[in-house]
């Protein structure tokens, strides 16, 4: 019989379950316990509070312009990875790790001297006449999306530059002695071969950026309000206990839910092969 | 098939003086030869010699330093990889893995805007070209690796090349197969009548495949010739020593006749070659003799050197033996095995005679002067 390997699981599993199942558990428990025992009370209450209900829905449209915008500018680095030498391969990992490696408190309060009046977005602008005034990006949706562009970008590049170094240069000049141009090779091989890191990458930008408390509070200001600050809300100010957990269910429900449709699609045979 | 005979113009190709560099270093030095319209040939030679690069330059891959590519009377300078009009088939394949054999094959007709139902009638075509069909919706990795490099072969003059590139295309099969794939290729060559160059390192696979070779060394090409040719009359020491076997022994050029030219050997016997060598007396030379043209004899005599048996081992239809000279060489010699061939004991005492006749020689190659 072969030997089972289950011993030396156990430590990990004691470890997972008293740190991540058992809070977990909790929280859930917590999310149906009312007053006269338990109800779904709370989650009805969430959802069908129509301010509630748009702060959902904000957060959900900030994952996705942070998918759109990290996309945008992870593909062509990744890419660029890709036809660069071992040096400038070092060079852009180098580059990409530093914002994961800084604090995302330092990360944060970096953006507001960028983003603000006398910043350098602010000032370039106004520079070039672009502008007429100062202005500042901060509590704006458009300020919170570069910042969490920034953030999270390695999180797209590092799965995209995982497949692409098992990519062999040969799929793009097969294409293109078939005839095919740049763009012709970019969306029929190169995009779809990238696809399986794609997805990954976006599931982890959705999760991090609509669980960012600390960048949505500080950059997007009083006026831009996403669920983790409803969470906030209700643990520390209204002390509803389980509304709290109600509601980070909800977010984790949501984040689950898009994570199960990218695995779906990532399952199609046409992609299993060099996922 | 004779639509697709009219179909495929094969051109011919003229490579002149392509020279190319990386980082300074000469990986292909003044490379120039012909392909005739029709023709297969093979560019051969071993690993990093450079028949890689000159592929590439061909297919518009790499921009050369400099040179000329002529195809069909066109010069390629300008003309970038997609508007080449050229097949290639890469060393592993690089099928597309998330598109299907049929898309893949019709991947080039897609790039040439050919309309859909005549590719799709053009892709039927191919698979029974290749004789996969059927197979047209599996996607590569449900294939074996032999029905992988018949699509790659598809895809390659699917959209109708005038000159058809392989390199290293039967590399990653087994030896039973390639067997069979090579004469199926050559077959789909003659029936298309394409122009065809085939980069290897596989000497076998070379000499059944191409009317003529194109030997590369070290960036240099060394011979161009029929594969009997270079067997038979090789103009180098390396184009002998790397096509077949060859035993190699030092001498010195001892006395020149009319008719006739002895050299000495280093332990001091002689070799009478049947032929005037235009070397000086003096010259140091590199003698070279296949091991099919050594005689083992238990007497001694004329252009026969004393030699003990390190082994004999008969491969299938033939008995080859491992012999040391006197002075430490190794010579090997085969001989074509029947009923009563007589295996000598190892260790026996014995005498190689060389046919003199038949053998090679060249001038000792100054390494040093050449180094600098």
């Amino acid at each position: 019989m072969k030997a089972s390997g289950f011993p030396y699981v156990i430590p990990m599993l004691l470890l997972s379950v008293a740190f991540f199942a058992t809070p977990l558990a909790t929280l859930i428990g917590f999310s149906f316990i009312g007053p006269e025992g338990l109800t779904l009370n709370k989650y009805g209450r969430f959802l069908g509070d129509a301010f509630n209900y748009r702060v959902l829905m904000n957060t959900a449209k900030l994952g996705v312009q942070t998918i759109v915008t990290t996309t945008l500018l992870g593909v062509p680095i990744a890419l660029f990875y890709w036809h660069s030498g071992k040096t400038v391969r070092q060079i852009i990992i180098f580059m990409t790790l530093i914002p994961m490696l800084t604090s995302n408190v330092v990360r944060t309060f970096a953006w507001i001297v960028i983003l603000g009046r006398q910043g350098p977005i602010s000032q370039t602008f106004v520079s070039l006449g672009l502008a007429d005034s100062p202005f500042t990006l901060m509590s704006t949706e458009l300020g919170l999306v570069l910042a969490m562009c920034q953030i999270d970008l390695p999180l797209i590049i590092l799965p995209l530059i995982a497949i692409l170094s098992r990519t062999p240069v040969q799929f793009a000049e097969a294409a293109q002695v078939s005839g095919a141009g740049p763009w012709r090779i970019l969306v029929t091989v190169l995009l779809p071969m990238m696809l399986p890191g794609l997805l990954a990458g976006w599931i982890l930008v959705f999760a991090s950026t609509s669980a960012s408390f600390v960048t949505q509070a500080v950059i997007g200001g009083a006026r831009n309000v996403y669920v983790p600050q409803l969470i906030y809300r209700e643990v520390g100010t209204l002390f509803d206990w389980p509304m709290a957990s109600a509601i980070a269910v909800v977010l984790l429900l949501s984040t689950g839910v898009l994570l199960v449709a990218m695995t779906m699609i990532s399952r199609h045979r046409r992609l299993v092969g060099h996922a | 098939m004779s639509h697709i005979t009219n179909a495929i113009e094969g051109k011919q190709l003229s490579v002149n003086g392509l020279t190319h560099s990386y980082g300074g270093q000469n990986a292909i030095d003044d490379i120039s030869f012909e392909i005739n319209a029709g023709e297969i040939v093979a560019l051969l030679g071993p690993s990093g010699c450079g028949k890689s690069t000159v592929l590439r330059a061909i297919a518009g891959l790499i921009q050369p330093k400099s040179g000329g590519i002529h195809l069909g009377g066109q010069d390629l300078a300008h003309v970038s990889a997609r508007s080449r009009g050229i097949g290639m088939v890469f060393q592993n394949y690089a099928l597309f893995p998330h598109l299907t054999v049929a898309e893949n094959i019709a991947y080039p007709l897609a790039c040439q805007q050919v309309p859909r139902e005549q590719r799709r009638a053009r892709v039927e075509e191919m698979l029974s070209l290749v004789q996969l069909k059927g197979y047209g919706n599996r996607l590569p990795r449900e294939l074996s690796g032999g029905q992988q490099q018949r699509v790659a072969v598809a895809r390659a003059i699917a959209g109708r090349p005038s000159l058809l590139l392989l390199d290293e295309p039967f590399g990653a099969l087994d030896r039973a197969l390639r067997f069979d794939l090579q004469v199926e290729l050559l077959h789909l060559q003659k029936t298309l009548g394409i122009t065809t160059l085939i980069v290897t390192h596989d000497q076998e696979e070379a000499q059944s495949l191409a009317s003529r070779l194109v030997l590369m060394n070290k960036g240099h090409v060394e011979q161009i010739d029929t594969p009997m040719a270079v067997y038979d009359r090789p103009k180098t020491l390396f184009v002998n020593t790397f096509i077949g076997q060859a035993n190699v022994l030092r001498g010195t050029i001892s006395q020149l006749g009319a008719e006739a030219t002895v050299i000495a050997l280093a332990d001091g016997a002689t070799l009478n070659l049947p032929r005037r060598l235009s070397f000086t007396i003096g010259s140091q030379v590199t003698i070279t003799f296949r091991p099919e043209e050594v005689r083992l004899s238990s007497e001694p005599g004329e252009n026969r050197l004393g030699a003990r048996l390190t082994v004999s081992v008969p491969l299938g239809p033939t008995l080859v033996h491992d012999l040391v000279l006197a002075d430490g060489t190794n010579l090997r010699a085969s001989e074509v095995r029947g009923p009563s061939t007589f295996i000598p004991d190892t260790g026996t005492q014995l005498f190689a005679e060389i046919d003199t006749a038949r053998c090679h020689v060249f001038p000792v190659e100054p390494e040093v002067s050449q180094q600098s």
